[in-house]
């Protein structure tokens, strides 16, 4: 069985639906880039895989092992964390908190993971640094150390690369691949329709059409250029 | 100075002085441990919303003649916070205009109260000392201080146990949701310590001074420190110190208690200030 598979979603808030009769499923080891206009509800779809929002109708189910609590997630940046007085290594260790149930404080092995994850991203040195005083890359592999903490199986990327420049930008995309090929399911929800068509496996593009598919498929089926197009002509217009 | 000492030695000499001494200082260093996390919610008034209420339930007790006025006063006022801060974002009516309405609907009503079924013979003086707390300390009775002794160190335990959980919830409330934190719960865990920590403060700085000695010690600290730790640590200190000299001082100079804690909060705030542009610069 699949990982994640839904069924016939449909999204929305308030009674008013933005995505209608939505399915697709997604494998273990899949990398799949989700794209779509401002408001199509990207972000909402993205809730509602993990659970922080409900379906209007339809449903999502996981398997293959996985539960909906070891999805790791980088969301986008709050208001609320760039004032926050914090150091790096406590906000990578915070990404175990979702196993310690009522376990007041952090074991051994969790110390331990967290700085593995912490090598891994290239952040060792930083971790007793203030999170808000780095630069908005080494951000982003903070929050992307702590997911890794609350996951092995499967991330959930929001838009990870928005307001990095393009040398930073290609460096995360490198970093997402590799933990791809790791075997760590990635989904992400990105602008960068070119980014998709590079790394990703599969494409969901949402919106007036919606598609589901191998990210090859996307490209010849053209919608790649539709959806460039329509982009195009919203700018001159 | 030695009359001054003198002076110190001769109040310390009532074990009701000393009492009062270890009240406030466990009082202030309650209040200063939620206060990142409520500055970090953006919740600062949370203090003076929640000390309104507390007021008004006082008012009922006083009205109902109650002599224990805990009995009312503590439960309305972890309602009214588990309303405030649990709700949340599904509010219609959301933080700073919740806090508010809640905050002067409650003062309005606790005061008419007071007036209406006037029962004691100097109703303004009543009044001022709900407000600004007790003008000496010397009219804390002995009862508030067991009461206030037993329910800081309650807190200070429960704070120590969820302390991690905490952390989580504030820094990033949807990514602790979604790994499978009771967010809820903890929220609500947090509104009810942020309410016990407001009525016993009320006691030692008055229900208009309390957000001081939740925020300042925490923005003090934020300042010059840049870890969660480091910074609650940092401010449980400073609060400590703070409400410790405050009182001293309000002793050797008879000034009103409350105020005096919160003006050397202020100082302390300014110094932190200056430290902190100081590093900045270099």
């Amino acid at each position: 069985m699949a990982q994640l598979v839904c069924d016939d979603l449909a999204l929305g808030y308030e009674g008013r639906e933005i995505i209608s009769s939505l399915s697709f499923s997604v494998d273990e080891g899949d990398y799949l880039c989700i794209v779509g206009e401002n408001g199509s509800g990207k972000s909402t779809l993205m809730k509602t895989v993990l659970g922080l929002h409900s379906p209007m109708r339809g449903k999502v189910s996981y398997g293959d092992g996985l539960t909906p609590n070891e999805i790791g997630y980088l969301p986008q940046q709050t208001l609320v964390q760039r004032d926050f007085p914090a150091s790096v290594r406590e906000i990578v260790i915070s990404g175990f908190q979702g196993r310690c149930g009522v376990r007041p404080f952090y074991n051994a092995a969790e110390k331990a993971a967290a700085l593995e994850n912490m090598k891994k991203m290239g952040i060792e040195a930083l971790q007793r640094r203030c999170y808000r005083e780095l630069s908005g890359g080494q951000q982003q592999r903070v929050l992307l150390a702590r997911a890794l903490c609350a996951t092995k199986k499967m991330l959930l990327l929001d838009e990870p690369v928005s307001g990095l420049d393009p040398l930073v930008t290609a460096d995360m995309y490198e970093l997402i691949s590799s933990l791809n090929k790791e075997g760590i399911t990635i989904i992400m929800i990105s602008h960068d329709i070119g980014a998709a068509l590079k790394y990703a496996t599969h494409v969901l593009h949402i919106g007036d059409e919606v598609f589901f598919g191998k990210a090859e498929e996307f490209a010849k089926s053209g919608y790649d250029r539709i959806f460039a197009g329509r982009k195009g002509e919203r700018a001159h217009g | 100075m030695a009359e001054i000492m003198q002076k110190l030695t001769l109040y310390f000499q009532y074990p009701f002085v000393r009492y009062a001494m270890i009240v406030g200082v466990l009082i202030a260093l309650c209040s200063s441990l939620l206060g990142v996390a409520l500055v970090l919610k953006r919740f600062s008034f949370i203090g003076d919303g929640l000390s309104h209420v507390a007021f008004g339930a006082m008012a009922v007790a006083a009205v109902l003649g109650l002599t224990n006025e805990m009995i009312i006063v503590m439960p309305v006022t972890i309602i009214c916070a588990v309303l405030l801060l649990a709700s949340g974002k599904k509010a219609k009516i959301k933080g700073d205009a919740a806090v508010a309405m809640i905050s002067v609907g409650a003062l309005a009503i606790g005061y008419l109260l007071m007036n209406v079924f006037n029962t004691s013979s100097n109703v303004s003086g009543d009044v001022c000392t709900t407000l600004f707390g007790s003008t000496s300390i010397l009219t804390l009775t002995q009862a508030e201080v067991w009461i206030c002794a037993v329910l800081s160190v309650l807190v200070v335990l429960l704070f120590v146990f969820f302390y991690n959980k905490i952390f989580s919830v504030t820094f990033d409330e949807s990514f602790a949701r979604a790994t499978g934190t009771k967010v809820t719960l903890y929220n609500l865990i947090i509104a009810v310590i942020i309410a016990v920590i407001i009525v016993l403060a009320m006691n030692l700085v008055g229900s208009l001074l309390i957000s001081a000695l939740v925020i300042f010690p925490a923005l003090s600290a934020m300042r010059i420190f840049k870890s969660f730790k480091s910074v609650t640590i940092c401010s449980a200190c400073l609060s400590v110190f703070c409400a410790a000299s405050g009182i001293l001082i309000s002793i050797v100079f008879s000034t009103p208690v409350g105020s005096t804690i919160v003006a050397v909060d202020i100082v302390a705030f300014g110094v932190f200030s200056l430290i902190g542009l100081f590093r900045k610069g270099e």
